[in-house]
């Protein structure tokens, strides 16, 4: 039995279980625990797929920085249980509607992949998705995206003063 | 065969043991520990100080704010790995379009520091 395809059962498998308790955890702090466990097990996806760099930006920036807001959220809003199950209402039926939406997107993109994987050789194996690799395009072929990064952080860093600062 | 998981080896021995030492210790505490309890020490325990009101309070924009802020500049810090992994190879064109990415976000801090974003008090 090969490792790999045992660590790719075993971490696919954790991730729809906690994806689950995400949406059926009766508690928003609940189902905001099961998510970092969510993005945790991806990031061990990410690194059976070499993509070394995207498992360590997933730990780091989701599992890290962006559950501390959505719990500074959960605590702003201070969101109890929640009482009324089951109810349709319009933002439910959006929301169902567009997993069903990405479902058939994510349907289609998968029966388009081709069953044999490229072949990059070893050579192409041993630096693919290092940091390394990465930075190394990211600042010749990809500088242009790389410095509009920045100004797309600039404007979130605005945005967010704008938008939270002013209803103090 | 070439594998992705060679060097992750020791991060899962770390992690093995970190969970292992999370399940132990308070198993260890509450199995060893003498159990004298009293109303006092059963209270909730809240820095000393004795405890009023529910724990659920709403929280104040400002951690918010803050949050957010620090998404941003974490994002920053990300990209700060590959180029400091390439520092030598990219010389010093790396380093002006480091410095040309930096000082845009430095003209952000600045604005938010103007803005007293940064300020507890206000």
């Amino acid at each position: 039995m090969n490792v790999e395809l045992v660590l790719f059962g075993a971490f696919a498998l954790l991730t729809l279980l906690s994806a689950g308790l995400v949406i059926l955890a009766r508690s928003p702090i609940n189902s905001a625990m099961a998510l970092v466990s969510t993005f945790f097990f991806l990031a061990g996806i990410y690194v059976l797929l070499w993509a070394h760099t995207v498992a360590v930006v997933q730990v780091l920036v989701y599992a890290g920085a962006i559950m501390v807001l959505f719990l500074f959220v959960i605590m702003l809003l201070n969101l109890g249980e929640s009482a009324h199950r089951g109810k349709p209402t319009l933002s439910r039926i959006l929301g169902g509607a567009s997993a069903v939406g990405l479902l058939g997107v994510l349907g289609i993109t998968l029966s388009r992949v081709p069953a044999q994987p490229a072949n990059l050789g070893p050579q192409a194996q041993a630096t693919f998705g290092t940091m390394a690799s990465i930075g190394q395009s990211i600042f010749t072929q990809w500088l242009l995206p790389f410095e509009a990064v920045s100004l797309l952080l600039l404007v979130a860093m605005v945005g967010a003063v704008v938008v939270a600062k002013s209803r103090i | 065969m070439i594998t992705p998981l060679a060097p992750y080896l020791p991060l899962a021995v770390v992690l093995l043991l970190a969970g292992l030492m999370a399940m132990a210790i308070p198993q260890l505490t509450t199995r060893l520990g003498p159990k004298r309890p009293s109303a006092i020490k059963s209270s909730p325990f809240e820095a000393g100080s004795e405890s009023s009101g529910p724990a659920r309070q709403r929280f104040a924009v400002k951690f918010y704010v803050v949050a957010l802020l620090f998404i941003v500049f974490d994002v920053e810090a990300v990209f700060l790995y590959p180029w400091a992994v390439n520092f030598q190879a990219l010389g010093w064109f790396g380093y002006v379009e480091m410095l040309v990415f930096a000082a845009t976000l430095i003209v952000g801090l600045i604005y938010v520091w103007k803005k007293g974003a940064l300020d507890w008090e206000s």
